[in-house]
């Protein structure tokens, strides 16, 4: 299977790969997928309580290469963004940005996942209320 | 800090990429090239041509591949059929054999971790009105006897059991299998395409009595295989299922291919002379990966019985990592994964999960098959190269920073997808 050298890139230079503080109210968590499905990825984010823009975003993935690396772009599209912009995207967008072949889709669907789960992680912790939208949905 | 930029400098002498996958397929040894070569020109007759010295010239070529192969595997010249390949032969031992003893009963016994081609082959028979019974295999890959003895009754007509699986490498006791085979008058059946030049296999005494082999395995060419069909003690019946010119004794129709069986024969030849030899040469360069990989990486698991094993195959999983990116961090040696990532269906190794593994351990396997042509220097390369990867991917695995926090992964509630 060729890589395409966004893939390549991301893998090789994994952006904002690490962990923050769980406990803290700013940060919302999302751990998404399952070791059984070979695809694990934990997404983070810290948001800034007046603004709610997610000032740091962090992830560390288990899974193939276009997991890492949808996981990866994934930190470096919403970080700078309000929580309600970086619900905006779509794992069509991951797809398009990284050329996946179809066989990879489900690692694009798992980092939109992943946003959800920890925006709404965030929001769960600070009694925002969820919008439809905005919900981790397990498929 | 998780940047990748390798630090594995390439040796002297290695050229890249390096292949490890000796167990997919093996690139051909150039004495069985030369030996083939003139009888794609010169001597290019039908073995089956009577009236000239063109096809007496091939036929005593193809006479003298059948010693060369029998001889390796302690087997008579007549006893040899010459095949397509280890497909064709374990379809042409199981179908012939399941359809001439239809009468004796219709209770086929393999087991879980076959190839393809033979439980394929076996799940066919299903539909035709056959039983199967699929031995379990135990955690480290081998059959239980026991399960086998209770496994047999007055329907069973036979026995296919592999000597030496191509994902794990271990070896089954094909000796003591076959000796309740006989006991019981029940046809024994091996898949010998991993064992067969790797490690002695003898017909008499392990008590065999058809055996798939193919060239490309042991440094031959592709596309040329054999089946190896006893003629006395039991003798044996096959039914064709390829019907034409009676060629191979009525058993296998088709004019045969000369150079690919020049080949074969060459290449049992060879390994007849050189196999001890490299058996230990192989083993000391397992070792030697085994040995490396595990002094500088914890939480890897090797998979298979060690004991009872391919001196060229270690199959390792990296917990914590998943194999496809592993694979592809390591893009310059050529090994197989376990995982489903790697193939079309996102399941992980059938060989694998028969094991009792779990699907995440089975989606951090590697297989290294290390064959004739691997050298010290590469293994050496393969090694320095995987443990740097696998210390990046586990940078990256919340799963591996979870375990080291002394989470226990197995009591989380996984959003399964």
């Amino acid at each position: 299977m060729a890589y395409s050298d966004k893939v390549i890139d991301h893998y090789n230079n994994p952006r904002n790969v690490g962990q923050l503080d769980k406990a803290s109210t700013e940060v919302g968590t999302g751990l998404v997928g399952a070791p059984e499905c070979g695809d694990v990825m934990r997404l983070q984010i810290r948001v800034n309580p007046e603004t709610q823009v997610i000032e740091e975003a962090k992830f560390k993935t288990f899974g193939c290469g276009s997991a890492i690396a949808s996981s990866s772009l994934a930190t470096e599209w919403i970080k700078g963004k309000t929580v309600s912009d970086a619900l905006e995207i779509k794992n069509t967008d991951i797809v398009k940005e990284l050329s996946l072949p179809p066989v990879k889709i489900h690692c694009s669907v798992l980092a939109e996942d992943a946003i959800r789960a920890a925006i709404g992680d965030w929001k769960k912790k600070n009694g925002v209320a969820e919008t439809a939208d905005a919900t981790a949905a397990a498929h | 800090m998780s940047t990748l930029s390798s630090q594995v400098e390439t040796p002297a002498g290695v050229t890249l990429p390096i292949y490890m996958d000796n167990h997919a397929t093996s690139p051909m040894d150039p004495r069985v090239l030369e030996a083939m070569l003139p009888y794609f020109t010169t001597k290019f007759g039908n073995a089956a041509s009577r009236n000239h010295s063109f096809g007496w010239e091939a036929e005593q070529a193809v006479e003298t591949a059948r010693e060369q192969i029998a001889k390796l595997i302690g087997a008579t010249a007549k006893e040899i059929i010459f095949t397509s390949g280890a497909t064709e032969s374990n379809n042409l031992a199981i179908k012939g054999i399941a359809e001439m003893y239809r009468e004796r009963g219709n209770h086929i016994i393999t087991q879980v971790t076959e190839h393809k081609a033979v439980l394929d082959t076996c799940k066919r028979l299903e539909k035709y009105g056959y039983r199967v019974t699929y031995l379990p295999v135990k955690a480290d890959g081998l059959i239980d006897i026991e399960d086998l003895k209770r496994a047999i009754d007055d329907k069973t007509i036979l026995v296919s059991i592999m000597a030496a699986n191509n994902e794990i490498g271990v070896l089954q006791p094909i000796r003591e299998i076959g000796k309740i085979c006989h006991e019981k008058g029940v046809i024994f059946h091996t898949d010998a395409v991993q064992a067969v030049g790797k490690v002695p296999i003898n017909v008499i005494a392990d008590n065999i009595d058809v055996l798939s082999l193919t060239a490309h395995k042991l440094y031959g060419p592709k596309g040329c295989g054999a089946l190896y069909v006893r003629r006395r003690n039991p003798r044996v019946q096959i039914a064709a299922q390829i019907d034409g010119g009676g060629h191979e004794r009525g058993m296998r129709s088709g004019t045969l291919n000369v150079p690919g069986i020049v080949g074969l024969g060459k290449a049992c030849a060879i390994a007849s002379e050189e196999m001890e030899a490299e058996a230990a040469y192989l083993r000391g360069l397992r070792d030697r990966l085994q040995h490396k990989l595990e002094s500088e990486l914890d939480y890897i698991h090797i998979n298979g019985n060690m004991e009872h094993h391919l001196p060229g195959n270690l199959n390792i999983s990296f917990v914590y990592v998943e194999g496809e990116s592993l694979l592809m961090g390591i893009n310059d040696v050529a090994v197989s994964s376990g995982s489903a990532c790697t193939s079309a269906t996102l399941e992980p190794s059938y060989v694998l999960k028969a094991l009792g593994l779990g699907d995440d351990v089975a989606h951090s396997s590697i297989r290294f098959g290390l064959g004739r042509f691997n050298t010290q220097a590469e293994v050496d390369y393969v090694a320095a190269k995987v443990i740097e990867i696998v210390k990046h991917l586990r940078l990256l695995s919340p799963l591996y920073e979870m375990v080291l926090e002394g989470i226990d992964l197995t009591k989380i509630q996984w959003a399964a997808h």
